[in-house]
């Protein structure tokens, strides 16, 4: 059948500068550029372009621009481009349309809404360059009170606390959504940072068994690469119910993705689907929620946090209430704007709610009922910078997971082509060999560079609050005022009007 | 479940941003002294307020009715006035009641009415919780939902006294050069950026007997008000130090914490610091973080925080507010400046500035105190 679609990008290269190294015809995965031996040129397939940038990034002459193609249809408020070949596509392909990232659509993103408080004049802002300045948080169960014996020791045992040194993780991302490279990239960067980084849902592999300290591990309902070890290792075990790019649905890695080593990991057989159903079988209600927590403290004899995922849903604070009634010690919830290695479009773009409406109800919700120190409180789809990190802990976080952030980190450009599998950048892919264009070292690196760069600016930031301790902002909403929001809208997040 | 956000309405109160002068003395050997001094003193730090707030509290003031709970009471209009005493005659056993002693003073304008009772709260009243916990609820409604009417203090043998103007004139006004003996008192002058001159907001700030004087601003206030709100406390002061008030009463009366560690949750060690103490002591430190990082107080801030027998000065953890302590035999003070102790006491025996968060405990060498076994002396934690 022909296609009907027209390609997105145009591919310009420069006939003056290209010199014919072909570096771009190595570096694209999706067979954009070839090398003409007739003619002996470099010629490009423009239908093929997904706009990541890698040949761009890698042309050693800058030869090339990858620019959006000027196609003008007739201007249609309702019928804009997106759904015109988003109808093209179903009808030559008969299937649901699949993408990968987070929702790319313009529901309000309510960070660009809120700012921040500084001191002038009645209290000193402090300078964290000549004052210590606290971003430690601890994650985990507190009771509600100490109890304390006469000689001052302490008589309260407190459920396992876990510390990060900077308030800010990196997000579930499985092995054979993304490759082990990244997998290790992500795991050393925690280890050097202080923080926690995620396994996703497709086990551990085997030799990152020794960054478990900084490890947390996902249990989800494909169960895949669960066993004794795997909990035992990891410093957080979480169990995965939902996820912001696809509430209510489950996840398919095809089996073209699953190699010797994810086959593996994951304890499946090489080369099948590896399917998780939407819901965990063994949960459909909260009274079973609370069973398998009690299972996986159980059989990690309560020694770590238990966290407990969800997505954002309309009413996720009736639902967090009941997760940490159930018993979860950590509760997680992933906004809309939640990304993802495959998921349905219709979906991805379409279910869930904002996590700054999420968050602000959950954490208001969990103190009205007085059981908010009973949880942490970490919220994840979409933060982009130490500004969406520090406004989402004034809400009520006590943390943030990134998952983007962390690749773009790495490399990538947001293409939303991770459900391919053909990564440019070699990030969301298991083909061997792109893979090997992320070397976990400089890897590492790049991630702990950007923790760092967004340490010192949220420390920064809380300096000029007037604070020297993280705890001192977190729930503290008085510090945001919102522009440009309705009155419910300010009613939801808990924060003033921006003049009041 | 307890709908915070229309009882707290987080659109309306704000905190009151306010510098000022504090000023705290106590006779360890619990002898009772007058108010005349105390005034003195904090007159001397008259450039630190700006006139539109001051107030003392005094403790050991009611030995007669020492076993009822004493409580000072601000009536706006004679209706707010009858309400509050149906609800009083309602709550407790009201032994007396009478108006507050005032004299007539050039720089007071327009006061409010000011009364006292002395109560006592009925055990079957209390359906199972305790007394000191059955005052605290009736107080917290009558700030909240009596019209007109503010309970200054609710303490046993003790008041606070303050209002709008500089505490020397209020301590005249309140005839505490000479009306009442106490063994502890402590003292504020106010310089609100921002007030409307309402004879609540001024400080000392009070539950129970707890009384707070503070001077500085708390930008952590928001966080500590929303966990405080967690446990029933509702800031209805628009002010910063009413938070301070409900910490100690949560953490030493309802969680029974020593008020060494107290002064240890609301200005913590450094945790580069914790991590170098000993094991026991790291341990304990980290879990009292872990468990009260919401009720560290952030920002300057000094303050004198005082109950029956105890008296303690603390700053932030990097002292961005003054506070010095001196000794001479039984007498403790604490002021924001050296000069106005060695008004009232030029010779002392000893003089320092304690550095930030460490906390300055004063407490009676014999009485009531004494009985909980701790140390009985001047302790610096």
């Amino acid at each position: 059948m022909k296609t009907f679609m027209p390609a997105k990008f145009t591919v310009l290269r420069d006939k003056d500068r290209c010199i014919g190294c072909k570096v771009c015809v190595n570096q694209c995965s999706f067979d954009t550029h070839y090398y003409d031996a007739d003619d002996d040129e470099v010629r490009s397939r423009e239908q093929n372009c997904i706009g990541c940038h890698r040949c761009v990034t890698f042309c050693p002459t800058q030869a090339l621009t990858i620019s959006r193609n000027p196609l003008d249809y007739r201007e249609n408020f309702n019928w804009r481009p997106e759904n015109i070949e988003d109808i093209t596509k179903q009808a030559e392909s008969g299937g649901m349309l699949l993408t990968g990232m987070g929702n790319d659509k313009g529901q309000k993103i309510y960070w660009d809404h809120l700012v921040l408080n500084a001191s002038q004049v009645t209290n000193p802002s402090i300078d964290p360059l000549r004052e210590p300045m606290e971003l430690r948080t601890y994650l985990g169960r507190k009771p509600d009170r100490l109890e304390v014996s006469s000689s001052a020791g302490l008589k309260t045992k407190l459920p396992p606390q876990v510390a990060i040194e900077v308030p800010v993780m990196f997000a579930a991302m499985s092995y054979g959504a993304i490759s082990i490279n990244v997998h290790e990239s992500l795991a050393r960067a925690a280890s050097e940072a202080g923080t926690l980084w995620n396994t996703g849902e497709g086990g551990l592999h085997q030799k990152l068994y020794q960054y478990g300290k900084n490890t947390i591990v996902q249990v989800a309902s494909g169960r895949f690469g669960v066993h004794p070890d795997y909990l035992n290792v990891a410093r957080v075990i979480e169990i995965k119910i939902g996820q912001g790019a696809k509430p209510g649905i489950g996840g398919h890695l095809p089996g073209e993705k699953v190699s010797a080593e994810v086959s593996q990991t994951r304890m499946i057989p090489q080369g099948t689907d590896a399917l998780s159903p939407a819901p965990q079988h063994d949960i459909y209600s909260i009274e079973d929620l609370a069973q398998l927590v009690y299972a996986l403290k159980e059989a990690t004899n309560y020694t770590k946090p238990v966290s407990v995922k969800i997505a954002a849903v309309h009413n996720s604070a009736a639902i967090a209430s009941g997760m940490v009634r159930a018993g979860a010690d950590i509760i997680v919830l992933d906004g809309i704007r939640g990304a993802t290695g495959a998921a349905p479009k219709v979906i991805r773009d379409n279910v869930g709610i904002p996590i700054e409406l999420a968050l602000a109800s959950v954490d208001t919700r969990l103190r009205q009922e007085g059981i908010r120190q009973q949880a942490s409180l970490v919220v994840s789809g979409g933060i982009r910078n130490s500004g969406d990190v520090i406004k989402a802990i004034a809400l009520g976080a006590d943390a943030v997971y990134v998952g983007t952030a962390a690749l773009i980190a790495l490399g990538c450009h947001v293409c939303q082509q991770c459900h391919t599998g053909k990564c440019a950048w070699g990030i969301a892919t298991t083909d061997l060999r792109l893979t090997k264009r992320i070397n976990p070292e400089i890897g590492a690196q790049r991630l702990v560079n950007l923790l760092r760069g967004w340490s010192l600016e949220i420390k920064d930031m809380l300096g000029g609050l007037g604070v020297n301790a993280i705890e001192s902002l977190r729930g503290n909403r008085l510090h945001l005022r919102g522009v440009g929001l309705t009155d419910t809208e300010l009613r939801i997040l808990g924060v003033k009007m921006a003049g009041e | 479940m307890r709908n915070l956000r229309q009882l707290n309405n987080p659109y309306g109160e704000d905190k009151v941003i306010a510098a000022c002068s504090i000023f705290g003395v106590m006779d360890t050997s619990g002898r009772r002294f007058t108010g005349k001094d105390v005034l003195r003193a904090i007159a001397n730090m008259h450039v630190r307020g700006n006139g539109l707030g001051g107030g003392l509290a005094a403790y050991g003031i009611y030995p007669d009715y020492a076993e009822f709970y004493a409580l000072h009471i601000m009536f706006d209009s004679c209706e707010g006035k009858d309400a509050t005493e149906a609800l009083l005659n309602n709550s407790f056993k009201v032994v007396k009641a009478e108006e507050v002693p005032t004299q007539p003073h050039p720089a007071i304008a327009s006061p409010p009415l000011i009364w006292r009772y002395f109560v006592e709260a009925n055990p079957e009243q209390c359906a199972g919780i305790s007394a000191d916990d059955y005052v605290v609820a009736v107080v917290m409604r009558i700030n909240t939902e009596v019209e007109d009417s503010f309970v200054f203090s609710s303490g046993k043998n003790m008041g606070v006294f303050k209002g709008v103007g500089y505490p020397e004139d209020i301590g005249h006004y309140f005839c505490l050069e000479d009306a009442y003996k106490g063994y502890c008192w402590t003292a504020h002058g106010r310089f609100p950026t921002n007030s409307r001159g309402w004879w609540g907001g001024a400080h000392p700030f009070s539950i129970l007997d707890w009384t707070v004087v503070h001077n500085g601003e708390i930008s952590s206030y928001g966080i500590n008000r929303r966990y405080l709100e967690q446990f029933g406390y509702q800031c209805t002061l628009e002010t910063d130090t009413e938070v301070v008030a409900y910490a100690v009463d949560l953490l030493m009366r309802r969680h029974g914490l020593p008020l060494e560690v107290v002064a240890r949750v609301l200005a913590p060690p450094l945790w580069e610091q914790i991590e170098r103490m000993p094991d026991a002591e790291r341990e304990f430190m980290r879990a009292l973080r872990q468990v009260y990082g919401s009720l560290l107080l952030n920002g300057p801030f000094a303050v004198v925080i005082a109950h029956e027998g105890e008296m303690i000065g603390l700053t932030d953890r990097i002292r961005l507010r003054p506070l010095t302590v001196g000794e001479k035999g039984d007498m403790v003070y604490l002021s924001s400046e050296e000069s106005a102790i060695r008004l009232i006491s030029p010779e002392l025996d000893r003089v320092w500035s304690p550095v930030g968060g460490e906390p300055v405990v004063a407490r009676l060498k014999s009485g009531r105190r004494a009985s909980r076994g701790r140390s009985s002396e001047l302790a610096k934690a």
